[in-house]
């Protein structure tokens, strides 16, 4: 292997979590429903994986057992948020610190055991092409999940009749209620997507990245992954660049170490949530274009009888 | 999904109405269902954990208060909840929501430890009022960067504010690990002790009572006047219910912004003094044990009134020594009190519906029409 | 005489109570085919409540609908549109960001292909005399577009029944003119209107047959073509309509705002830009600014309260002195106050008393010392405006949104007024608010004029203006028309001019419409 793919794998690797993560708030959130409990489905999701993927041995039921409980996570949001029309904001906090408790209380038992390192799909291509081939060889498959995850919610969002839907339900749920849309139930499947894809993307982090579970292992990728939807402009093609952007930020460290850079370890690590606020600060800065992409409803409660 | 097959739906079996005006009951009485219902989830829990849910309880609720020393430490964790949450309220209340307190309670930890290790002051009264105002002013300055940020670039505080406590760990790690780390500690990763004269004074000899509740009764006090009786706290509460109203009446946005972020800057890192210069006397990387998120709960449950959250933080306090009470005298995972935490949050937030709105059952989707028809 | 026919709708004893109000209290109503049917009524009467009841969006407490004779439940408006009813609401139900194709295919059951959906927008739109680009973003269009869009979004099913919800308040005459027209074609074609409005005038000269509420309740029914305005008017409010006491404006007061060249960039993404706007408001006069909504109001009334600020501090006077880069809260202090058309959420706190509302702007009235809040003159100050504004309440800890709208605008003008303003902008003053109280609001701001305050009024309600202005002032595309003193000019004048068609206009329209784009 030369040396230019190990960076590159590396790289790929620590975007895609937060791909999962934040294709599925951004399709929440295109909904006009903000969930900010991502950190905590993630948890949720991470721990329950490793803990299905230590006892069946199966990497698959381990992901799907993480979906599940992501949107189940979700599942709790929504019907505090959209059914009991509790303030957005709140909820999401509670969601964060109850994932963080809840996955911690499961986890206790778990801490330290570690499971075998997860096989690469080995997908090898009929020709030999130099850097891609050895790559996607040495690729887990949920990064080419991953792809597919990313093709689908922009062909959904930009092309399908459904997402049409979702997009109106986001921009004026008032609206898409007297033109006979189902408001609330368009938000329930979004809010649930995005929990999913938050469980997907802690289950990536427990099962194939580190792999093993420790108490708050997500270590703020749920809040990095909320703000690369606002870095994107609620974009999915910008989620994946974002994406790999903290990736590779995130692996500097391990390489500056390797490299010997005399810079102590934790302002190596601090980079990724330097980083975050950076963006923030570019993104954010034109409020007019940030108003123009914004869902127009985000966060706003919405009672179809009033 | 589509327009034709959405008809069902529409009819839900639980419907919600407007009530006329909130209900003052409601208000006062949601936050108790709600912590029954978290008591309730306790012992949901702890059948299918196969233990007495009764021995729970009381493991969880009175066990770890049934001492003078208990009460101590009720008071000891309670303090630094309540008066972060009092900070935070004054943020929530305007729509600002810091949720870095915990890195803003490291900072103030941080810059109190300073003044504590500095040799010239080892003896000196001024020490401790000197680590009080730097540990504000730490918390402040850590706080600030968010408001500036969020006034000047338009930057979500949220994510700023959050994404800090990451950085302000990191920073709490590099001096422990490095520069500050005990020359006599057998290379484990803590600060020096700090000198007496750096230590608040002891309240209740025998327990670990110290004067830093004195500083959150103070903020009790302070919070309630500014958020129930001044002007600036007025506006607060106008610009949290409604920009437009407050850009109307010619209420600065920014001041809003500063103040909320300011205040719980400076509780945050009061609260990190606390920590330092009462309970630990030095500095640890397990500082806190997430005051600064759970007070996010504590302000809520608190109803963002001061007085509210003095009990709040009570209860959140007495969450956590029931956690260790539960994890030695059953076998529980300490995590449990972050559980209870967290749904106690939930449950209020879904209790809540109820102060503005009356639930209706329907029993079917034919019920209206019935009556139609009658 | 023929036999009666199947009627298309038919309401029987139809209730709908709110947890402060009863909205319809046993209505009896019924819609003819090919039938133009005015529900007539004055706000807060009950008529919006009623129609979002036949399409679904609000459930009745009891009472029948029959459809075409059988009885159905209307359980939302997707089910409404199958059965072939339509509505246009007062405020747009479209998505601005999306294009006028998309916006229609949303509400087309099916998945038809935006091209096909674009076909059938052209072809309807040329039958019925409604131009419109189906790729055009919905944002780029006018208010006149938009509600074309909102039609034929209807008229793309098979259409039975139409309800329109004051239609004409966000149109010039002529393009209600225009409305009308294309109203009596569909009504021709076989298709049923119904047509609710306040407005006495177009009923008499579009419907068939007028049902009147009043309260909640059915006060009478008739042939608008036969009866005479008074009579329905009668049936509207239970009395004569009530006037206001007028005298003509005491001549030349001296200068308290003035706008010199006002140019201001939208704030907002869908917003219009203000150029060149110049005006002088005098003291003892009422200045009107007419137009349709969404030319500029906004922008405009956000420029003089304040809450935008301007780079150029002179564009703007106030008392004389420059101030286009002081904030809200300093032309508070030169004596500007301000009614703005939302009153919930901006010129009040929904969830908050009438007392902590009044502290919002009257807090110069020696509510705050040091700092700290003196409740019992915020009380005392909050029960005079009450009492002398004929707030109808219950008491200081009432919760603003408590109120009735006509009662809240009393007490929000009443909150501006006792606080002896030198200047006093007011926008839509009446909307939405009863005919009782609009005349209240009226004298109000014509006794605060006599006595020598500079009123500045911004409706789209040209009667209102008519009755109240001493002169008139058009707002079309961000720009002003000339000044006109009200006794000089008439309806049909100010009218063309909300167009953006005014004399001096055309001359100078070629350059500076570049920008727009879209230049008549």
């Amino acid at each position: 292997m030369d040396a230019i793919t190990p960076v590159v794998i590396a790289t790929l690797g620590a975007g895609t979590p937060l791909i999962y993560a934040a294709l599925g708030e951004l399709v929440t959130e295109k909904a006009g429903v903000l969930n900010l409990g991502v950190e905590g489905m993630m948890l949720v999701g991470a721990i329950v994986a490793f803990i299905l993927v230590l006892t069946t041995g199966s990497t698959t039921v381990g992901v799907a057992g993480a979906a599940v409980a992501g949107a189940l996570m979700a599942l709790l949001f929504a019907f505090v948020t959209l059914t009991l029309q509790a303030n957005q904001v709140a909820a999401g906090l509670a969601l964060a610190i109850f994932g963080t408790g809840a996955s911690a209380f499961i986890g206790k038992g778990y801490i330290g055991v570690a499971l075998e390192r997860a096989t690469p799909a080995g997908f090898t291509l009929p020709i030999d092409i130099p850097l891609v081939g050895p790559l996607l060889q040495a690729l887990h498959p949920l990064v080419y999940l991953s792809w597919l995850v990313f093709a689908g919610v922009s062909w959904f969002l930009a092309r399908s009749r459904v997402g049409l839907a979702l997009r109106a339900v986001g921009e004026s749920p008032g609206s898409a209620h007297a033109v006979g849309y189902p408001v609330i139930r368009i938000r329930y499947l979004a809010t649930l997507f995005g929990g999913a894809m938050a469980g997907i993307g802690g289950a990536y982090l427990s099962v194939v990245y580190a792999p093993l579970w420790l108490e708050g292992m997500v270590a703020g990728r749920g809040w990095i992954a909320l703000a690369l939807v606002v870095f994107a402009t609620w974009r999915p093609a910008r989620v994946m660049l974002g994406a790999y952007l903290f990736g590779g930020i995130t692996i500097i460290q391990f390489f500056a170490q390797g490299a010997g850079v005399g810079v102590a370890s934790q302002f190596m690590s601090m980079l990724p949530y330097l980083a975050t606020i950076v963006v923030l600060i570019l993104i954010s800065r034109d409020a007019t274009r940030m108003r123009l992409n914004a869902p127009v409803s985000l966060g706003k409660p919405f009672h179809p009888s009033s | 999904m589509w327009p034709n097959r959405g008809i069902a739906w529409q009819v839900m079996r639980i419907s919600l109405e407007p009530r006329v005006a909130p209900s003052r009951a409601m208000r006062w009485a949601s936050p108790l269902v709600a912590v029954a219902l978290t008591m309730l989830l306790g012992v949901v829990l702890f059948a299918a954990l196969g233990k007495d849910p009764l021995a729970g309880l009381h493991a969880f609720f009175i066990a770890p208060i049934d001492s003078v020393n208990g009460v101590a430490e009720l008071l000891i964790k309670a303090s630094p909840l309540t008066i972060i949450a009092i900070g935070l309220a004054v943020g929530f209340r305007g729509n600002v929501w810091n949720i870095g307190a915990e890195g803003q309670l490291v900072v103030g930890a941080i810059a109190a430890g300073w003044v504590a290790l500095q040799p010239a002051l080892a003896e000196s009264a001024l020490t401790l009022p000197a680590m009080i105002v730097a540990g504000a002013l730490g918390g402040m300055a850590w706080a600030a960067i968010p408001a500036w940020l969020r006034t000047r670039f338009n930057a979500n505080e949220i994510l700023v504010s959050l994404m800090l406590t990451y950085v302000a760990q990191l920073l709490l790690n590099y001096l422990v690990f490095g520069p500050w780390r005990d020359p006599q500690g057998f290379n484990a990763p803590q600060s020096p002790l700090f000198p007496e004269a750096a230590m608040l004074p002891i309240l209740i000899e025998g327990t670990r009572l110290n004067a830093s509740v004195l500083l959150t009764l103070t903020a009790v006090a302070v919070g309630w006047v500014f958020l129930s009786r001044s002007f600036p706290g007025y506006q607060t509460r106008v610009s949290g219910l409604s920009g437009a109203a407050a850009r109307y009446a010619g209420f600065s946005e920014r001041r809003t912004v500063w103040v909320g972020m300011l205040a719980g800057g400076a509780a945050a890192g009061l609260a990190g003094v606390g920590e330092a210069a009462g309970t630990l006397g030095q500095l640890l990387p397990s500082l806190s044990p997430g005051y600064g998120f759970i007070a996010i709960i504590v302000a809520f449950v608190g109803r963002l009134h001061p007085v509210g959250i003095l009990f709040a933080g009570l209860l959140m306090s007495l969450l956590y020594l029931g956690g260790d009470s539960a994890q030695i005298s059953m076998g529980l995972p300490a995590a449990a009190a972050a559980l209870f935490q967290g749904a106690l949050l939930f449950f209020l937030l879904g209790t809540d519906v109820l102060v503005n709105y009356r639930v209706r059952v329907r029993r079917s989707a034919t019920t209206a029409s019935a009556q139609g028809a009658a | 005489m023929d036999p009666r026919p199947q009627p298309r709708l038919e309401l029987r004893a139809i209730r709908k109570a709110y947890p402060a109000v009863v909205a319809n209290d046993g209505i009896d109503l019924d819609v003819l085919p090919g039938e133009i049917h005015a529900l007539l009524g004055e706000n807060g009467a009950g008529k919006s409540t009623l129609m979002k009841i036949v399409y679904g969006v609000v459930q009745p407490d009891s009472g029948e609908l029959l459809w075409e004779g059988a009885p159905v439940r209307m359980a939302s408006p997707a089910h409404a549109r199958e059965l072939g009813i339509g509505m246009v609401f007062q405020h747009f139900s479209l998505f601005e960001t999306l294009t006028v194709a998309q916006n229609v295919a949303l509400a087309l059951p099916g998945k038809p292909s935006l091209d096909d959906v674009a076909r059938r927008i052209e072809a309807i739109a040329q039958r019925y005399g409604m131009p419109v680009d189906p790729r055009a973003h919905v944002h780029s269009l006018s208010i006149g577009e938009r509600q074309r869009v909102e039609i034929l979004r209807c008229l793309l099913q098979d259409l039975k029944l139409l309800i329109m919800d004051e239609p004409t308040s966000v149109l010039t005459p002529q393009a209600a003119t225009a409305l009308f027209a294309t109203l009596r074609q569909l009504a021709a074609d076989g298709c049923s209107i119904l047509y609710i409005s306040h407005k006495l005038d177009e009923i008499k000269a579009l419907c068939h047959r007028a049902t009147v509420l009043r309260a909640g309740r059915v006060t009478g029914a008739c042939d608008p073509r036969q009866e005479s305005t008074a009579a329905m008017a009668r049936m509207m409010i239970g009395r004569d309509l009530p006037t206001c006491q007028h005298a003509s404006s005491s001549g030349e007061g001296e200068p308290r705002l003035e706008a010199c060249g006002l140019s201001l960039a939208r704030s907002e993404p869908f917003g219009t830009d203000l150029r060149d706007v110049s005006f002088t408001l005098r003291a003892g006069e009422i200045l009107g600014i007419a137009g349709i909504s969404g030319n500029g109001q906004q922008e405009l009334l956000a420029a003089l309260s304040g809450e935008r600020t301007l780079a150029d501090d002179a564009a703007i006077r106030l008392c004389g002195r420059p101030c286009g880069r002081a904030g809200a809260a300093a032309r508070r202090r030169a004596g500007l106050c301000f009614v703005p058309e939302e009153r919930l959420g901006r010129a009040a706190i929904p969830s908050m008393s009438l007392a902590d509302n009044a502290l919002l702007t009257a807090h110069r009235e020696g509510m705050v010392v040091n700092g700290l809040l003196r409740s019992q003159v915020i009380d005392a100050f909050t029960r005079r405006c009450i009492d002398a504004f004929d707030v109808r309440c219950g008491g200081p800890a009432a919760e603003a949104k408590s109120l009735s709208g006509g009662n809240l605008q009393k007490f929000i003008m009443g909150r501006e007024i006792l606080q002896r303003p030198k200047v006093l902008i007011a926008a839509q003053p009446t909307w939405g608010v009863d005919v009782g109280s609009s005349v209240f609001i009226r004298q109000a701001l014509i006794d605060l004029r006599n006595a020598g305050t500079a009123v500045l009024v911004v409706s789209e309600e040209l009667e209102e203006l008519f009755e109240i202005c001493d002169r008139l002032v058009v707002i079309a595309k961000g720009r002003l028309s000339p000044v006109r003193a009200a006794a000089e000019t008439n309806v049909e004048e100010i009218g063309t001019w909300m167009s953006g068609l005014w004399p001096d206009a055309a001359d100078v329209a070629e350059p500076r419409d570049r920008v727009a784009g879209h230049a008549h």
